[in-house]
């Protein structure tokens, strides 16, 4: 296997979604290059990170002030428009 | 190696009840649907427009837009799917207003550089988000995702942040599976090759990772 068709194949490996043999040719792969080692493990650890980071976390104050928002309009249309709320 | 688990979406069991009263008028019931997803709402649309003040509008606008159209809503995708799928547009229709001059489509072939193997690459901390405080870390991957084209970052955070599955995300983004699949490997390389120079071992940088901020932009 060459090291492009590794990476061709590096989503489906990180989301372990493959065949069997497919994914001993990977980690053959994996085994002896130490570049795409480093490349799909590095890629693992983005994913993680951003998963991990709560970014944009919605603060509870500002949380509650677009629900009630929210709420309000919903009541006001269901009003306005009963058939159709 | 491990692979990564995502935390997919589950349905719960009461939803299909809620939906249904929901479509009935009754409000309470849309607000528990609210309650349960304006989190992952608001952070799918601050990951699109980058835009704190639009992220609250879309959050607004893709509920109230669900609520009016729920009767049109069939049950065949997940409920979550189907508001994501408004969430997305809504976020998009946001940032083609702020950026009128730049064509902002999910469809655009997007050419990158980044389609040949990485070369020379340098190894990670073991555990290199800790090098930095939470502010300076949020600071940095905010800023890197920021510089990637909309359609990948939109991408990125359906599958990778949200944990929705490649086949959903495909549902929620009108695309295809094999466009998702492209998508999301360009967009987790491109966001590796871009945190490198943060996160890269002290021992392979002449000691030190490199702690600028700026310039991470495309």
């Amino acid at each position: 296997m060459k090291c492009s068709e590794f990476l061709e194949e590096l989503t489906n490996y990180l989301d372990g979604v493959m065949d069997d043999r497919t994914r001993a040719e990977l980690e053959d792969h994996l085994s002896w290059c130490h570049n795409c080692y480093v490349v799909c493990d590095t890629t693992k650890k983005t994913i993680e990170i951003y998963r991990d980071s709560q970014l944009y976390e919605l603060p509870e104050d500002l949380r509650e002030r677009l629900r009630s928002a929210i709420v309000s309009k919903c009541h006001a249309r269901k009003k306005s428009n009963p058939e159709n709320a | 190696m491990s692979t990564i688990q995502t935390k997919v979406g589950e349905q719960v069991p009461d939803e299909i009840a809620l939906v249904q009263a929901a479509k009935e008028g009754d409000v309470e019931a849309f607000e528990q649907l609210v309650k349960r997803y304006d989190r992952n709402v608001f952070r799918i649309a601050q990951h699109i427009t980058q835009n704190r003040e639009d992220a609250e509008d879309v959050v607004q606008d893709a509920f109230l837009k669900a609520y009016g159209n729920l009767k049109q809503f069939q049950g065949q995708s997940k409920f979550y799917t189907w508001l994501v799928r408004i969430a997305v547009n809504e976020a998009l229709m946001k940032l083609r207003r702020r950026r009128p001059e730049r064509t902002v489509s999910l469809d655009e072939e997007v050419k990158t550089e980044d389609d040949s193997v990485p070369r020379e690459v340098a190894d990670w901390s073991p555990n290199p988000e800790q090098q930095y405080s939470q502010a300076e870390l949020r600071d940095i991957l905010s800023r890197t995702i920021q510089g990637l084209p909309p359609s990948f970052r939109t991408v990125f955070v359906l599958r990778d942040v949200e944990g929705l599955s490649t086949e959903e995300t495909a549902d929620a983004l009108e695309l295809s599976v094999p466009a998702v699949k492209s998508r999301l490997l360009r967009a987790r390389l491109q966001l590796r090759e871009r945190l490198n120079r943060f996160f890269q071992r002290r021992d392979s940088n002449d000691g030190q990772p490199n702690r600028e901020h700026g310039d991470v932009e495309q």
